[in-house]
């Protein structure tokens, strides 16, 4: 099979030069004479993608992404190894497709269609399906400088998918969109997916990787880490940009401890057992927490709670409020819980808090809290592929019964 | 790029070469009242100055030529090959910068925007061309075929200030000076050549001098043609024409030797 993208030992330098002399002897000799120095954005990076896999590429920032985008798109050239596409590659790269600013849309997305290799009269027939997807209306004869950047990305997407590529490359771009229009987005690339477009992306958006991508790759420091299945991937990342980036606890955020108890651990698990970040929405996941008493204690209870992005709490519950006891304990105490749950919940990022608090009162709430460790964990609830569809906050897990006529009992198909 | 890659590209992209030239023409009176008009007004008002004004009213005369259209013709033949010049020169200078955002954001073939910016050109000189002969067919003094020997001077200018544009604009996007001085030094490059003056009021001194500026036979040729409508003097376009050569190889290879390199120093 040939691969539709391949990326053989690529790496990407910019130059600096010592002097002024030395950058121009550089260029008149074509690289032969004068001194440079090389800063190394991207390094020994090889892949190779097949035709219609979809593969997403994730990393922190100036971890080199965008730059491979940029030379699968052919906009930069690699300072060493080789980068090969085949097939008509579409690409949007950042915001816009180098449109200018006294231009109208219209003429923007003619000269876009241009360098695509559209001629006048294909142009003029893709137009209206053009204008259709971009949906904003009379901005089409308004110079680009007064579009706002989700107007000029809608636009941009609009344009460079009008015809399905063979290979679609898609930078951040869309997360500028609205909602609805990046759901749009979502529904046309998968259409090509499924038409044999071979797709790749750099988000941030670990849902959207979950929804399309069958693999994904984990760029750090200019250098590919992992090439693997995007559960794997994202594990990896969030491990990594999380474990780096999260506050070390402490009372301003939420937090705080005891020398009573002591939070040991607390670990996010699939229905095998093994450590995740990244759960299907109809899948079961476990929190498990261990805790060490190092005071005697009456009637101690864990907690967790789960807040989404925005850090509003969208559950909690505690081991008194699941009917459950975990004490007295005596001083030297360990113990290790196991919550289990389906997170069914929207796709997005959610973080875990535990706390612990002693002597519970009838009304759920108790006379003491002890500890509690704000956002200890992160994950992901990402959206499976074999899941029913639904939208909101929360899956309530709908059916439905069809009946005939005006007999509901009388079914007639049912979603069961 | 070979030269029938070269040659391809071009035809591939055709549209994106004509659609640049049609934007061009658009974009630079965009909120203006009579838009696109301009594009004739400004050239009309050149050949006007030239022929009426300085005809008619001033009553300049070239030394040795009892008609009153003479200086106007010769000023506007030599203007014609300037103008060619000094606009390509002066696009391709700026090429890369001023099309820095697509070539960042777009992958497609360099030597299509060089392309765009000689077509433009021409169709800029080719305006104020037809205006030119209209005015000359209108008194008398259109030279007929002969015009059509003009061609070659007019290629070899095309490759000359492409060569020598394409040089400087690859230069440009390292040095950024390398512009400004342009700028100037084409300011005196024009008063060097002799297009608004004849030649032989030169001190003998310049004269010679003159004989070293690879736009005097050009210019010559086109003043030829349209003041005494006598086809060009060929040996004299014979050492321009290899020197244009030379400068564009020169040029073409500064550039294709750091194309890919350039887009990262924009």
């Amino acid at each position: 099979m040939i691969p539709a993208v391949s990326a053989r030992g690529v790496g990407k330098a910019y130059r600096q030069y010592p002097t002024r002399l030395d950058k121009l002897l550089r260029f008149v000799s074509f690289g032969r004479a004068g001194r440079a120095g090389l800063t190394w954005v991207l390094r020994g990076v090889s892949f190779e993608v097949a035709p219609a896999e979809s593969v997403a590429i994730i990393g922190r920032n100036g971890a080199g992404k965008s730059t491979l985008l940029k030379m699968i798109a052919g906009t930069t050239h690699a300072t060493e190894g080789t980068v090969n596409v085949r097939g008509r590659v579409a690409a949007l790269l950042e915001l816009g497709m180098g449109f200018h600013p006294d231009l109208t849309g219209r003429q923007n997305a003619v000269m876009a269609g241009n360098l695509m290799g559209w001629s006048k009269a294909e142009l003029r027939s893709m137009m209206p399906a053009i204008e259709a997807f971009a949906g904003i209306g009379d901005y089409i004869e308004q110079p680009l400088r007064i579009y706002s950047s989700g107007m000029q990305v809608r636009l941009a997407f609009s344009v460079a998918t009008a015809l399905r590529p063979d290979v679609l490359i898609v930078d951040e771009a869309l997360a500028v969109g609205d909602i609805q229009f990046q759901q749009k987005c979502f529904a046309r690339i998968g259409e090509f997916r499924d038409a044999g477009t071979t797709i790749i992306f750099v988000t941030h958006d670990l849902a959207s990787i979950y929804r399309l991508c069958t693999r994904a790759l984990y760029l750090e420091h200019g250098e590919l880490v992992l090439d693997d299945t995007p559960r794997r991937v994202i594990d990896l990342y969030q491990a990594t940009v999380l474990g780096a980036t999260a506050p070390p606890p402490d009372p301003g955020n939420g937090s705080y401890a005891s020398p009573d108890v002591d939070i040991a651990g607390v670990r996010l698990v699939d229905e095998r057992g093994a450590e995740s970040s990244v759960f299907a929405g109809n899948e079961r996941m476990a929190i498990e927490v261990d805790v060490n008493f190092n005071a005697t204690l009456r009637d101690p209870h864990v907690g967790f709670q789960i807040r989404d992005r925005r850090g509003q709490a969208i559950f909690m519950t505690t081991t008194h409020g699941l009917g459950a006891c975990v004490g007295p304990v005596a001083q030297g105490t360990r113990k290790s819980l196991r919550f289990l749950l389906r997170p069914a919940v929207a796709p997005g990022q959610y973080t875990v808090t535990v706390g612990i608090a002693d002597g519970a009162l009838t009304d759920g709430t108790f006379e003491r809290s002890i500890v509690r460790e704000q956002d200890a964990l992160a994950f992901w609830v990402v959206d499976s592929v074999d899941a029913p569809r639904w939208a909101g906050i929360a899956n309530l897990n709908a059916s439905v019964l069809i009946g005939a006529g005006e007999d509901r009992s009388q079914v007639t198909a049912t979603s069961e | 790029m070979s030269v029938p890659g070269v040659l391809r590209a071009m035809w591939r992209y055709r549209s994106f070469i004509a659609g640049n030239v049609e934007r061009e023409l658009r974009l630079r009176y965009t909120g203006s009242v009579l838009g696109v008009a301009w594009n004739v007004l400004e050239p009309l008002a050149l050949v006007l100055i030239y022929v009426v004004v300085f005809s008619e009213v001033m009553h300049a005369r070239l030394p040795g030529s009892g008609d009153r259209h003479d200086y106007g013709v010769y000023v506007l033949a030599g203007m014609l090959v300037w103008l060619a010049f000094s606009e390509i020169v002066g696009r391709c200078v700026n090429l890369f910068i001023d099309n820095a955002n697509l070539l960042k954001k777009a992958a497609f073939p360099r030597v299509t925007l060089l392309a765009s910016a000689i077509a433009s050109s021409l169709v800029n000189v080719g305006l104020i061309a037809v205006l030119f002969a209209t005015v000359l067919v209108a008194i008398g003094r259109f030279p007929g075929w002969v015009t059509l020997t003009l061609l070659a001077p007019l290629a070899v200018t095309v490759v000359l200030a492409a060569g020598l544009g394409i040089f400087l604009g690859t230069l440009n996007v390292l040095f950024r000076d390398v512009g400004h001085v342009t700028t100037i030094a084409l300011q005196f490059w024009f008063w060097l050549t002799p297009i608004v003056y004849p030649r032989s009021v030169l001190p003998e001194a310049f004269r010679s001098a003159v004989a070293w500026n690879p736009l005097a036979p050009l210019v010559a040729a086109f003043q030829s043609v349209f003041v005494t409508a006598r086809a060009p003097d060929w040996p004299s376009l014979a050492g321009v024409s290899a020197g244009a050569l030379v400068v564009f190889a020169l040029g073409y290879a500064l550039f294709k030797g750091n194309a890919a390199t350039l887009v990262d120093e924009l």
